[in-house]
């Protein structure tokens, strides 16, 4: 099976994403790491909150893996996303994409993030000084 | 028919709850389940757009309802 696509209720690991993907016939990993971040829009922020339409994102998430393939020519994708509370510092997103050669691999690695962004299911929530906000993105176009 | 819309985020919160039921007429679109949930939660009222699923995929409101569906409705998605 090429691929591995899930919401994780804990702490992720990068190595799983990667041993996901690799073998002896691919000479790249490009990998992504989201962490959680200690400023938003000019403010501090204490810590986050992810949850997630799980079933549909972990859907839309194959639907981003296939897309890699069509595209860069590689169906070895991972995705995994965390969900719940997350520490400053901790990853909430890792990607990882293998191909034969570099290019594909951080090409495809590119696109996986930013379709993830704009796609899949899952909200954050900022605590900072004062108070709790939902962060929403722009609206979904496809 | 009577359906359940599942509710995310905001509009969980905004609901109180994470679904809640409505009732429409066989044939109804997303947009009219919409507008049901609406009418139901005071605090949703001004959202004209949400975005909506049907088992698990994006779906436009045009979309006719069967009432065998998982319906979903959330605001913009904020993940990575």
């Amino acid at each position: 099976m090429a691929g591995l696509y899930r919401i994780v209720p804990g702490p992720l690991d990068p190595g799983e994403a990667i041993r996901a993907v690799q073998g002896p016939d691919r000479g790249a990993i490009a990998t992504f790491m989201g962490v959680a971040r200690d400023h938003h829009a000019g403010r501090s922020v204490l810590r986050l909150e992810y949850h997630a339409y799980t079933e549909m994102a972990e859907r839309v998430m194959r639907r981003i893996g296939r897309e890699v393939e069509e595209r860069f020519g590689t169906p070895h994708v991972a995705i995994l996303h965390r969900t719940g509370l997350l520490a400053i510092g901790e990853a909430s997103v890792i990607i990882a994409v293998a191909a034969p050669h570099r290019r594909e691999a951080l090409a495809g690695c590119a696109h996986a993030i930013e379709r993830l962004k704009a796609l899949v299911p899952i909200w954050k929530k900022e605590y900072f000084q004062g108070g709790v906000d939902w962060v929403e993105g722009p609206p979904v176009s496809s | 028919m009577r359906l359940s819309v599942l509710l995310f985020a905001r509009y969980g919160e905004a609901a109180g709850a994470p679904a809640i039921e409505v009732e429409v007429p066989a044939g109804a679109t997303l947009a009219r389940v919409w507008d049901e949930v609406r009418r139901r939660v005071p605090a949703l009222r001004d959202e004209a757009r949400p975005h909506l699923a049907c088992d698990h995929e994006y779906a436009p409101p045009e979309r006719v309802v069967s009432g065998g569906e998982e319906i979903a409705a959330f605001p913009p998605v904020s993940g990575g």
